[in-house]
């Protein structure tokens, strides 16, 4: 595999090899020399034409804990934000002798256009591309789960997610809807109905339009970010309401089973989304999540560019 | 260009009978069996099907504004290619053809380019802003002679603009051809809204979006006593109200593009913008309906929506890309493979469907008339038993935005004839 665009070019057996590759550096990571000699002489650039900090520097980190040289190529100040063409960026980068680039787009597809052009050769990586994918988030997560509830076996087989929230704009839903039933999760997705997707239906998930009624049964809570820009675009009558019925808060979370895990993947509404206490919680893994996003996209750039080709190399 | 005496042996008139035609001059002056004529050049055409020159009434040809993407003359050397003798000029340009000079200077550039027939189409609204009507008195009455208004591109959204804008048009026998599009269900729509769309996360352009407007212009048409044009056509939804209209009397006519008669809404899954149209590619059941609706006459005509883009506005993010795709030069070919090659018309049919249907809408006089002595000699000759492959970069038009790129269709198009001219001939443009 040379691509990361979509967890559909996934198979449950190369999903496991990443998740068990992170397991794997996390522990030399929790070692004395954090550092890894594997991509020395690498380079690496995090091409984002969308903001995101937390997202580049866990890449970053990742990146440089492996020992790649690493290039930051961010929106503010670039050629991007000078309306230079995505073709022109991708043949700079490769005259430039990039061997990944993890590209964050606000385009949905942008990477693969990347991945399929001829403008370059390199790996590329999706780091979140509109409201399409976000693969490294839904790693992470599925690790997350994993570590806290998975009994052992490699993969998530019977257990149960909640995804709530703007499930229409969310890449983080999408990937993760792909990976955790790809491991045998059971998902509900959990949102007004104005912020599901039309076609949602064909989705291997449970919808439910009542958070109340999900809450009680399932082992992950999995909160998404509610935008700023939804607020104005009648997709709810107002933030009030929609913290009323799709937040969660201390009522909710009294609810929940004690081995249940609550996930955001950030930024979070605090009072929005999730109530201040409910993210600050022993329940709340969040923090946690972001510590296991720099083990799991070390793995990625491990696999792509270091490591034992994977299943679907046969079927690329 | 060859202008002479030509001699048609051997080929097939759309109702399958074997006729010699002799053209001379501008006009058909036999057509016979078994005629013999030492001084014509004599054109083998066993083989082939002889149509009536095929008429489009959707054609983006760019000039003036972008004639970087296409221009009169190159949209009409694409058109000869396509066998058409006929274009109609929408009025998206830059400037608008929203005035009697604007629609002259597009008319009189299809003259100079002398390859066929360019009937400009006049903007229903200035601008194409959807607010206040444009000078169609002015456009009617100039040397372009204009009886289609269409704000193609854009929706003549705003309800009175329509009702006014229809009424207008009956004093010379118009027509409003409506790009049919709800605007504030379908902002920033990419592609149909469906299952691919959700998966992809591009925004939707639903069904209903096209549906709703159908409707609503089906019934002011019916109240105001007018002529209504339903472009592109591209819903099972939209097909079921037309042909509710049609059942009651009302007087509306609409066309289909031949890519909406074969290509879905799964293609957006590479992202490539080649596949990115106005009004967006939909499903297989929406195909079935379109193409039943074609063959049952309830979707008069296939106009192509020829819309040509440069290379950078293709080769781009999905979202950041312009929608529209070529059209000319595999229209027929395209509805040999979905209409004629899949038993649901006959040649007959597509004579009707690309050229009388068309040219009667249009109120295009000269052409679409049978082929019969006496009558403009606009022929299309095709050999509908030979295969090409499509060559994006061996197109007559200036830009290269086809999405049927290495796809291997049926119908060879030999010659093209536009009043008695060889524009095709042998399979080259003139």
């Amino acid at each position: 595999m040379r691509h990361l665009l979509s967890i559909s070019d996934l198979s449950a057996h190369d999903a496991i090899v990443i998740l068990d590759t992170a397991a794997e550096l996390e522990r030399v990571s929790d070692g004395q020399v954090k550092k890894l000699p594997t991509l020395r002489g690498r380079t690496i650039v995090n091409l984002f034409a969308e903001d995101s900090t937390r997202t580049r520097i866990s890449f970053e980190a990742a990146a440089k804990r492996l020992s790649a040289d690493v290039i930051n190529f961010s929106a503010k100040g670039s050629s991007i934000s000078k309306g230079e063409s995505l073709k022109d960026t991708a043949m700079t980068l490769q005259a430039m002798g990039a061997d990944a680039v993890v590209i964050r787009h606000s385009a949905s597809g942008a990477p693969q256009r990347l991945a399929d052009s001829q403008w370059m050769t390199g790996s590329v990586i999706n780091a979140g591309d509109g409201t399409h994918e976000h693969p490294s988030q839904a790693l992470l997560d599925a690790f997350t789960i994993r570590k806290h509830l998975g009994k052992g076996g490699s993969n998530l087989a019977g257990i149960k997610v909640a995804i709530v929230g703007d499930v229409l704009h969310s890449r983080v839903a999408r990937s993760n809807v792909l990976l955790l039933t790809l491991l045998g999760a059971h998902v509900t997705l959990v949102a007004p109905p104005t912020l599901l997707p039309v076609g949602v239906e064909s989705w291997p998930v449970n919808i439910s339009y009542n958070f109340d009624d999900v809450v009680a049964g399932v082992d992950v809570v999995m909160m998404l970010r509610v935008q700023q820009e939804r607020m104005s675009d009648l997709f709810f009558p107002n933030a009030r309401e929609y913290s009323r019925y799709f937040g969660l808060n201390l009522q909710r979370l009294a609810k929940m089973q004690p081995h249940a895990i609550i996930m955001h993947p950030g930024p979070m509404n605090r009072g929005l989304e999730i109530a201040a206490e409910v993210a600050d919680s022993a329940r709340s893994v969040i923090v946690e999540q972001v510590a296991n996003g720099v083990s799991v996209r070390m793995a990625i750039l491990y696999v792509l560019l270091a490591g034992a080709p994977l299943e679907s190399e046969s079927k690329l | 260009m060859t202008s002479s005496k030509f001699l048609l042996k051997g080929g097939a008139l759309p109702d399958g009978t074997l006729h010699d035609i002799v053209i001379e001059g501008e006009l058909i002056t036999t057509v016979h069996a078994g005629i013999s004529d030492p001084q014509a050049t004599v054109i083998d055409a066993t083989g082939c099907v002889i149509l009536p020159g095929l008429v489009d009434l959707h054609t983006h040809l760019r000039q003036p504004g972008r004639e970087d993407a296409e221009t009169v003359e190159s949209a009409s050397r694409a058109g000869a290619k396509g066998g058409f003798t006929a274009l109609s000029a929408m009025a998206n340009t830059s400037p608008v053809a929203d005035n009697a000079g604007v629609v002259e200077q597009v008319y009189r550039l299809g003259q100079e380019a002398g390859l066929l027939d360019v009937f400009p189409i006049g903007a229903v609204t200035q601008g194409l802003k959807g607010e206040a009507l444009s000078e169609i008195g002015a456009m009617a009455d100039s040397v372009a002679r204009v009886r289609v208004f269409s704000d193609d591109g854009m929706c003549v959204f705003d309800p009175l603009v329509m009702r006014r804008a229809l009424e207008y048009i009956k004093k010379f026998n118009g027509v409003i051809a409506q790009h049919a599009q709800e605007p504030r269900l379908t902002v920033g729509a990419q592609m149909n809204e469906g299952e691919i769309s959700a998966r992809l996360g591009l925004r939707g352009w639903p069904a209903i979006a096209e549906e709703a407007i159908i409707a609503r212009d089906v019934l002011l048409t019916d109240h105001v006593q007018s002529r209504l044009h339903v472009c592109h056509v591209t819903t099972a939804g939209g097909v079921e109200i037309i042909r509710w209209a049609k059942a009651r009397g009302i007087n509306v006519t609409a066309e289909v593009t031949p890519h909406h008669l074969l290509l879905t809404d799964d293609l957006s899954c590479s992202y490539d913008p080649v596949f990115k149209v106005n009004p967006p590619l939909r499903t297989e059941k929406d195909i079935h309906a379109l193409r039943e609706a074609l063959a049952d006459g309830t979707i008069d005509i296939v106009a192509t929506d020829h819309a040509p883009h440069t290379m950078e506005s293709k080769e781009c993010e999905w979202q950041e890309a312009s929608f529209g795709m070529l059209g000319l030069e595999t229209a027929l070919s395209i509805v040999q493979k979905t209409m004629v090659d899949t038993g649901l018309m006959k040649w007959q049919d597509v004579a009707d469907r690309m050229s009388k249907a068309p040219a009667t809408i249009g109120g295009y006089d000269q052409q679409g008339q049978g082929i019969a002595p006496g009558n403009f000699a606009n022929l299309t000759v095709v050999n509908p038993s030979q295969t090409w492959t499509v060559d994006r970069d061996l197109v007559q038009s200036r830009s290269r935005n086809t999405p049927f790129h290495g796809y291997q269709l049926p119908g060879v198009l030999t010659h093209t004839f536009y009043k008695g001219k060889a524009t095709l001939l042998n399979g080259v443009v003139a």
